[in-house]
């Protein structure tokens, strides 16, 4: 069996449990170069799949999508069926308007590599501000909501600390509370531990696996740390130049990975 | 140097009864509608569809492009003529002041604006932030602590611009000291001038300093380097 049949044949069994996400024939272009070329795979509902590959594979593109936060040059994203950009009509593809996007990606949330956290609030302002602002919470119910998340990630007493008063792993921890607290049904985690210092990768990872193991959160997961997708991941995808060109089940891909590229790439990085 | 002290002890006085409102309403209004000005063709340039940030474009090099004293004349002398609207010599002033300076200060905001890390926008896009409340709530607060000392030169350079609104007409301290030369002479009328546009600019610098402060402490920069270290080693133990 070919890669690609490999590809569409897991693409077809996950299609069966119900799809979380669908990439359909997906393309991205940044000038002319192509990141992602008519690339099909699906994420079931509450499915934990990890991309890796080398840098410059298209991982970070595929979730940046997600987020909307690229513009997708051609194909459909479906999230829970629903399209999340453009939606075929009368067999044309046609962009769906800002505010059709909004309500599709309110079911994302996303944890970025660099925390993000704004400065100008507290840590118990940076998680109930969109709760309140966006989902209409009241404040009493988002700081309710909130501190039983900073609980959740260890921080139940930090919730008036300033941002710069945190350490980084403790940043990222607000970071991933502050995602929950839109209480997304996906979650993105873009590379969540690659700024942090060693010896501070440990507690954001509990902090995840937690997650896993506690909700039924979608998760799509770019990651360096083979160990934590081993771990959490019910799928691994491999890219490598905009493709997948492996999918398998965790202790497969990095036990026995059939493609060459993919053994080498792991030889690199385990 | 006697008879100096004598007519700067006379002329300041002079000055300040006969010629500070005309400057300090023509730097008030001035500033109040730069301040309107530059956040609307600032946010207009940086946020706007294509089209409104090329007409707020051409709005801010119109206005940056041409003397501030030719539009001071053509909003006093010219528009009274083709359009019939006559705003007289304090509003004609404040007029020229707010969109010459706001014109500077578009610049201003949305260098600012720009300078906010593109991490934050993204946040608030992944938190589906309406765009009031992204602005509002996220970037404006970052970004006015980066522009405010873009806007502490321009408010003091807006001071010393007010020199001109004499042209059309308004009795402003430069005004009131060309007159109180011929009675006073050059040294004393021009010198109490001097002092007084550099005590309002004094003042006006200072505002501006202790806002940019408030705005940094807000965003947490006064937290000092070594609390962050503590925390990571508090967190690493």
């Amino acid at each position: 069996m070919s890669t690609d049949e490999t590809t569409q044949a897991s693409a077809a069994q996950q299609s069966e449990a119900s799809p979380g996400i669908i990439f359909e024939g997906v393309v991205k272009r940044f000038g002319d170069h192509t990141v992602l070329n008519e690339l099909n795979f699906h994420v079931g509902k509450g499915e934990r799949v990890t991309l890796i590959g080398p840098s410059g594979s298209g991982k970070t593109t595929i979730l940046r999508l997600l987020m909307t936060l690229e513009h997708l040059t051609g194909g459909y994203i479906y999230v829970d069926g629903e399209p999340l950009t453009h939606k075929k009509e009368n067999g044309k593809r046609v962009e769906l308007r800002a505010k059709q996007v909004a309500q599709t990606r309110k079911r994302i949330g996303m944890v970025f590599q660099q925390f993000n956290l704004f400065p100008n609030m507290s840590v118990m302002e940076n998680i109930i501000e969109a709760p309140i602002h966006v989902l209409g919470k009241s404040k009493e119910e988002a700081r309710g909501r909130a501190q039983q998340l900073l609980d959740q990630v260890g921080l139940g007493d930090r919730g008036d600390a300033h941002p710069t008063q945190l350490s980084g792993g403790q940043q990222q921890r607000v970071a991933i509370a502050r995602a929950l607290a839109m209480d997304p049904e996906i979650i993105l985690l873009d590379e969540v531990t690659s700024a942090l210092d060693p010896e501070l990768v440990g507690d954001v990872l509990n902090v995840l696996r937690d997650l896993a193991a506690t909700t039924d959160i979608t998760m799509l997961i770019v990651t360096h740390e083979m160990q934590f997708a081993q771990d959490v991941s019910d799928r691994v995808l491999m890219f490598d130049g905009g493709k997948i060109i492996e999918d398998a089940k965790p202790d497969v891909m990095f036990s026995n990975p059939s493609n060459e590229r993919t053994k080498e790439f792991l030889r690199a990085v385990l | 140097m006697t008879e100096f002290f004598s007519d700067f002890s006379t002329v300041l006085p002079r000055l300040i009864s006969e010629g500070l409102s005309a400057t300090v309403y023509s730097f008030l209004g001035g500033a109040v509608l730069m301040l309107i000005v530059a956040v609307l063709l600032g946010v207009a340039m940086h946020q706007g569809p294509k089209w409104l940030a090329t007409l707020a474009r051409i709005v801010v090099e119109i206005f940056r492009g041409t003397s501030l004293i030719v539009q001071l004349f053509w909003i006093f002398y010219v528009f009274p003529q083709l359009f019939a609207v006559d705003l007289g010599s304090l509003w004609s002033a404040i007029v020229a002041l707010g969109l010459n300076y706001g014109a500077y200060g578009a610049e201003v905001v949305r260098g600012s604006l720009n300078a906010v890390p593109k991490g934050q926008w993204e946040t608030t896009t992944a938190l589906s932030m309406p765009w009031l409340t992204k602005m509002r709530r996220i970037i404006w607060p970052q970004a006015w602590a980066l522009m405010l000392p873009g806007f502490n030169n321009l408010a003091v350079m807006l001071v010393k611009g007010t020199a001109a609104v004499g042209l059309v007409l308004l009795n402003d301290i430069t005004f009131e000291a060309n007159q109180a030369r011929i009675t006073n002479g050059v040294w004393a009328a021009f010198g109490a001038a001097l002092l007084i546009y550099l005590v309002i600019a004094l003042i006006v610098s200072t505002l501006f300093r202790w806002m940019e402060r408030r705005a940094q402490h807000r965003l947490g920069l006064w937290v000092k380097a070594a609390s962050t270290t503590k925390a990571t080693a508090e967190a690493v133990a």
